[in-house]
């Protein structure tokens, strides 16, 4: 066990190399947040005279939205990547050596966390040069960071999972489709939830992009409620682990069919 | 030969994929420490699922295998740190340098620091990578890729050393750089290889031992010269202007099997081979025997026996056929480096 250690790291530094070696797609996953940031919560600057959102300007509200919601489009995008591994022969290569499986499984999750957390504090960064105010200080946004990486990694993990049981590109491309746009409007990314009908706020507390959201927010705002940090970060760490027990469960699936 | 243990011994394994797909009916291989052995047979024999056992990525649904002397069901970590294992596909990361490929490699098995360091640059020196050490592998040709895949599997000094399908892919100019390369590795101290191929003339000329892979299971084994001596005399190929009819062929077979010096002919569609101790003396007599019989021939040609001519005896089909029978199209490539006369 005491090698695991430093090989989920040669496996992390590995995964984080193919992110850094590819400027443009650091640039791409930039270039979303800030269309939502500035476009959007410009276009709909307005939205906050109707109450209920518990910030003064819409840019403070949308900032955990749009972090939360990157978390989820950047990390759903996992199973591509380990397709990519085992269509190559790569993750075949690493298991005849004596690296430790959870080595291979956690260096994926390490280096989605890593991102993760870099894309948000990107993000807050961008929503502070706009103007924003957070008054939940540093302690906020790393609530925040945190949440959004753990919601990262419940997706990454079921990305990697559907990856190594479907191995086609087809089915992550058509679920990730699918599923981005409702779990982004089903929950509080863009309206506060007092002005959701109340059908869709209901849908809302079950889906876990709000739970990170809810979470975030609070944490920010001038006066966290540490109830709902701590259910709704609980049922996410929860889920996280439920989510890398699965995708550690599919990939011994995946050895025993190779 | 030593005393030490097998390389490999693999004993009466049976694997069978999903959907009833029989991938090995009880395939035994031993292979002698500091030997070539090389698993010959087409597409869909059972060599990469061989390999796959012994290289514990797949579990054999009975029989047993050691490597190395360790069990590869029981011990699999220990089979690991004495393996090294060149897979068909490349298996390199694409994005990063060739030495940052073997520095991780290497770490994975344990080295670290100044030895990690002088052993990649030994092996960047050895497979001709030094120029090319600091570029990502996406850029690199398909000769060097392979031979970046070997350092790969040689990082950590193998006590036996896969090399499934080294040369599939590659221009004829790379494929015998890779010959030579893996002729080098031979002469290593100690080191076995276990060497998958498709090419006859790669088995020929590269393996000490050679077992021929059908169907899932071994069908003969032995030295490449002894299995080309074991089909005395010369082999003839005649080809014909149609294929003769089933009820035809047996009175065929027997007229020719009939005339003096011939050992034993087999019918093949529109081809005839026959095996003569005088491969020469006896075409005369062949032709004449086909005239009288109503069979147009349009070629004869006599050859020293190929490994395709053992093929053919024991596996009963010829090698391109079987290469056909599995969808593989590049079964006239693979018989197209053995067709010339020896």
């Amino acid at each position: 066990m005491s090698t695991a250690i430093p090989q989920t790291w040669y496996m992390t530094q590995r995964q984080l190399m193919v992110f850094l070696r590819q400027p443009a797609y650091l640039l791409i996953t930039l270039i979303q947040p800030v269309v939502w940031l500035f476009l959007f919560g410009n276009l709909f600057k307005k939205v906050v005279e109707l109450g209920g959102f518990g910030t003064t300007t819409y840019l403070d509200y949308l900032i955990p939205g749009v972090v939360v919601m990157s978390a989820l489009s950047s990390n759903m995008w996992a199973g591509m990547a380990t397709l990519d591994e085992i269509q190559r022969g790569t993750l075949n290569r690493f298991l005849t050596t004596p690296v430790s499986r959870g080595a291979l499984m956690n260096g994926n999750v390490v280096s989605n966390g890593l991102v993760t957390a870099l894309q948000s504090v990107v993000i807050v960064l961008l929503g502070l040069l706009g103007g924003a105010e957070l008054p939940g200080g540093a302690g906020g946004v790393l609530i925040l960071v945190v949440a959004a990486v753990l919601l990262g990694t419940v997706f990454g993990a079921l990305s990697n999972a559907l990856g190594m049981l479907v191995r086609e590109r087809e089915s992550i491309i058509g679920i990730n489709t699918f599923l981005l746009l409702p779990l982004t409007f089903l929950s509080s990314a863009f309206m506060a939830p007092s002005q959701m009908p109340s059908w869709m706020r209901h849908m809302a507390d079950f889906n876990p992009l709000n739970w990170a959201m809810v979470a975030g927010r609070s944490a920010m705002s001038g006066h966290p409620d540490p109830s709902d940090v701590l259910t709704r970060g609980g049922a996410l760490l929860v889920l996280a682990v439920a989510a890398v027990w699965l995708s550690t469960r599919t990939f011994r699936s995946y050895q025993r069919s190779v | 030969m030593s005393t030490r243990a097998p390389a490999v011994q693999a004993r009466q394994l049976v694997k069978t994929y999903p959907g009833d797909v029989t991938a090995l009916s009880g395939l035994d291989i031993t292979v002698e420490p500091g030997t070539v052995f090389g698993l010959l047979g087409p597409n869909g024999a059972g060599k990469s699922t061989t390999v796959k056992i012994l290289t514990t990525l797949a579990r054999p649904d009975s029989g047993t295998a050691t490597v190395a002397g360790h069990d590869v069901l029981r011990h699999a970590d220990r089979v690991r740190r004495a393996i090294g294992v060149v897979a068909q596909k490349s298996g390199a990361d694409p994005v990063a340098t060739g030495r940052e490929n073997l520095q991780l490699q290497g770490r994975l098995y344990g080295l670290r620091g100044a030895d990690l360091n002088r052993r990649v640059t030994e092996l960047l020196d050895r497979f001709r990578l030094s120029d090319a050490a600091g570029r990502q592998v996406k850029g690199y040709s398909g000769g060097m890729q392979r031979r970046l895949d070997v350092a790969l599997g040689l990082v950590h000094r193998p006590e036996v050393l896969f090399l499934d399908e080294p040369t599939t892919g590659l221009d004829p100019e790379a494929r015998t750089a890779m010959w030579d390369e893996i002729t080098r590795l031979a002469g290593d101290e100690g080191l076995s290889i276990l060497l998958t191929t498709h090419y006859l003339e790669e088995a020929d000329r590269l393996a000490d031992r050679i077992a021929v892979v059908d169907r899932g299971h071994v069908v003969v084994e032995g030295t490449p010269d002894g299995l080309k001596g074991e089909l005395r005399g010369d082999a003839v190929h005649l080809e014909l202007r149609a294929p003769v009819q089933d009820a035809g062929r047996t009175l065929l077979e027997g007229a020719l099997a009939a005339l003096p010096g011939v050992r034993e002919t087999q019918f093949d569609g529109r081809r005839v081979s026959v095996r003569a101790d005088d491969g020469a003396a006896a075409v005369p007599a062949l032709l004449g025997a086909l005239e009288r019989a109503g069979v147009a021939v349009t070629a004869a040609t006599v050859a020293r026996p190929s490994l395709d001519d053992v093929y053919l005896r024991y596996a009963g089909r010829r090698y391109s056929e079987a290469q056909a029978a599995t969808g593989d199209e590049s079964a006239a490539d693979a018989l197209a480096p053995a067709g010339g006369a020896r």
